[in-house]
């Protein structure tokens, strides 16, 4: 006997704390099709850009994400050094990759204690966070806040940190890494988190692929990519650090690449502290010329893409920006269906997804005609259509 | 005992075990909050959050059936509370029990779950549906094994089912031991406690089976799994760790057994995350059930040849 029902996780659900809606369609607690419906916070930061001169920008696309506050903007300010060629100085280099790295164990002690919270693993949740604090610290030391940073700038970076605060970084960072260590072996090891985690949301190798997973999502499915590497920006090539593949797809894969990734975020930070050399932090950038130009950085979740077009004015013309969410949110409709319930839950968050990010707005037009179809009224009387028939159904 | 003796003793016991139910609760979140690097709540927290409860308004979803939905709270409440009321009476005056005493016990004990589950279904949300779905499987799982291990007090307090005259299991013996582990796990499970919370489960279903409850009913909910925390280790004692004697040095043992169960139900819920329900499913019936069989069939021998250590 099938029994099918319907269970939304969202628009407003205790899993995660952005708005999104996820119609699971179950037969039993099996899910047998999920339907992902983003869109609650559309913010149209990419038209507002357009109002924006370009060192302005850089401010307003840290609020892309709350998280990769630091990956956004030196995506953004790539790009756009790239329509002027700059040629940035060592320094600054060495600057943006501390505060990129920092980011990155942040954000990864953030995602293993929110994935212990949605096991019911309350204590992962607040022993992780508490580990995140010393990294938090460190970043308001280098750039005098915790979670919009403001810290590159077309050209190099705004702030420079003193000897003695590079010193203090150092230790307060390089301090977790026992804490870290620990909590990986206790999430390596742990035969119950074995059962939960283990063959759990299992994303192929074909599957991420064909999905273009990216991030931490594609590395655990098997997917050596990583934009550090690949193509490297910052002073990641004059740094020696591995990146870390994982060949199951599932869960637990993705989670202990998170944790490997934040010890290597260690030693990359270290490394960089010791080799940073002196000098200038500021390429001092008069003006952009006409052109176009792609930048792209490793965000805690994945590639982060920017796309700038200048006309030579103080304004970007077009200013494009793909959040590594919207590559890997639609994978769920891989790793979702045919899970159990209880296992939804984790999956959906598997991915460390960042809906406002990824929000787009998009028009349909009539191909023949050419004109826009469904604007505000259009959908006011279909929604009204809509209400009409249950009502008549009910 | 007449009439007002025993309706005398049923509400002492359940005001009684009601303000230790409670303070076991903010034992249990202060005790949490220091594993976690949190300061954790004061003393009087578990009062104030019942209090302001029952100062809330009464929503009763258009979905729902009212009456068993509102009722079926309170008829959980009592049924833990009579259980207090059997349990204290056995163990404060030992004699004053009936034949048969433990029979009832272990059926009572199973009506807050049974009206968790009346209650989810009464509210018609998905979400408690999937809730009660999930507590339904969950009694299925635990209840034999917890049925097994109280059939190993009762073989060595030679085949008495009278709450008094059980409790003569010696822990040191097998299967004493095995009984012992087992009736904790099941612990754990009948108050819905991590790794068993699936029927609430926050992060899955929303509260689950208590979704949408609200005011008083919560408040009354609430009670009852404050009533259920310190009943549970109280059968415990009980029927596995000797009861109460009444000498200072055996109030205090009492008191320390009380609070270890407490303590390891706590510890219990904060190292383990929450399992999936196949995965309970096959744990207490391919685990722990053949597992609490044997430990019978140990007993019957130890008792047939007059083993002590079996």
């Amino acid at each position: 006997m099938s029994h099918k029902s319907m269970i939304s996780i969202g628009p407003f659900h205790p899993l995660q704390e952005e708005a999104e809606f996820f119609q699971l369609y179950l037969d039993g607690e099996k899910v047998v099709d999920v339907d992902v419906r983003i869109s609650y916070t559309h913010r149209g930061i990419e038209k507002l850009n357009e109002s924006k001169t370009f060192d302005q920008v850089a401010f307003v696309v840290e609020r892309v994400c709350g998280i990769c506050s630091a990956s956004h903007p030196l995506a953004y300010i790539q790009a756009v050094e790239d329509i002027a060629h700059v040629k940035v100085p060592e320094r600054a280099l060495y600057l943006r990759t501390i505060v990129n790295e920092m980011e990155r164990i942040h954000s990864h002690l953030l995602w293993v204690g929110l994935a212990g919270h949605f096991l019911g693993y309350n204590t992962v949740f607040m022993w992780a966070w508490k580990y995140r604090e010393p990294t938090m610290e460190a970043l308001e030391i280098a750039t005098g806040s915790r979670v919009n940073y403001a810290n590159c700038k077309i050209g190099g970076v705004r702030r420079d940190i003193t000897d003695e605060h590079l010193k203090m970084i150092d230790r307060l960072v390089t301090g977790t890494r026992g804490d870290i260590e620990m909590l990986t072996a206790a999430v390596v090891d742990d035969p119950v988190l074995h059962a939960r985690l283990k063959g759990v949301g299992v994303l192929s190798k074909a599957d991420a692929y064909a999905y273009g997973a990216c991030g931490p999502t594609g590395r655990g499915s098997g997917m050596p990519i990583d934009v550090r590497r690949d193509d490297p920006y910052a002073a990641y090539d004059r740094i020696d650090w591995n990146i870390f593949v994982e060949e199951t797809g599932d869960v637990f894969a993705k989670a202990k690449i998170r944790l490997l990734e934040a010890l290597e975020s260690i030693k990359i930070i270290h490394q960089a502290i010791r080799d940073i050399p002196g000098g200038e932090i500021d390429a001092k950038v008069e003006n952009i010329p006409a052109g176009e130009a792609i930048g792209h950085v490793e965000a805690p979740r994945g590639e982060t893409f920017h796309y700038v077009r200048s006309d030579g004015s103080n304004y970007p013309v077009r200013h494009k920006i793909r959040a590594p969410s919207y590559n890997n949110v639609p994978t769920f409709k891989a790793s979702c269906i045919g899970a159990d319930i209880s296992d939804v839950a984790i999956t959906l968050a598997s991915v460390d997804p960042c809906y406002s990010c990824t929000e787009r707005m998009c028009t349909a037009v009539d191909a023949e005609s050419g004109k826009e179809m469904f604007d505000f009224a259009q959908l006011v009387k279909l929604s009204q259509e809509k209400t009409e028939r249950i009502r008549k159904q009910v | 005992m007449n009439a007002f003796g025993i309706i005398g003793t049923y509400i002492a016991a359940s005001v009684g075990t009601l303000a230790i139910g409670l303070f076991f609760r903010w034992f249990d979140r202060k005790a949490t909050a220091m594993v976690q690097w949190r300061k954790g709540p004061p003393w009087y927290q578990p009062i104030a959050d019942v209090l302001k409860l029952f100062s809330k308004e009464t929503l009763v979803p258009s979905t729902a059936r009212r009456t068993g939905f509102l009722i079926a709270p309170a008829i959980g409440l009592a049924a833990s509370a009579l259980v207090a009321a059997i349990l204290w009476s056995a163990v404060l005056m030992p004699g004053t029990g009936f034949v048969g005493d433990l029979i009832v016990v272990v059926y009572l004990l199973l009506i807050p779950p049974v009206m968790t589950i009346f209650g989810g279904l009464a509210s018609g949300s998905p979400q408690a549906v999937v809730g009660a779905s999930r507590e339904m499987k969950l009694i299925l799982s635990y209840e034999l094994p917890f049925f097994l291990a109280l059939l190993v007090g009762v073989i060595h307090s030679d085949w008495s089912l009278q709450l008094g005259q059980v409790g003569a299991v010696p822990l040191y013996s097998i299967s004493g031991a095995i009984a012992m582990v087992l009736a904790i796990i099941a612990m754990q499970a009948k108050l819905g406690q991590v790794p068993f919370d699936i029927a609430e489960a926050e992060c899955e279903i929303m509260s689950g089976v208590y979704a949408e409850y609200s005011g008083p009913p919560l408040a009354i909910i609430y009670l009852g799994r404050a009533m259920m925390l310190a009943v549970m280790p109280l059968l415990l004692i009980t029927v596995f760790w000797g009861g109460l004697t009444a000498t200072p040095w055996g109030i205090a043992a009492f008191i320390g057994k009380y609070v270890l169960l407490v303590v390891l139900v706590t510890l219990i819920r904060n190292t383990n995350p929450r399992l999936r329900i196949d995965q309970i499913m096959k744990f207490f019936w391919l685990g722990l059930a053949p597992l609490g069989i044997a430990a019978v069939v140990i007993a019957v021998i130890g008792r047939a040849w007059a083993i002590k250590w079996l």
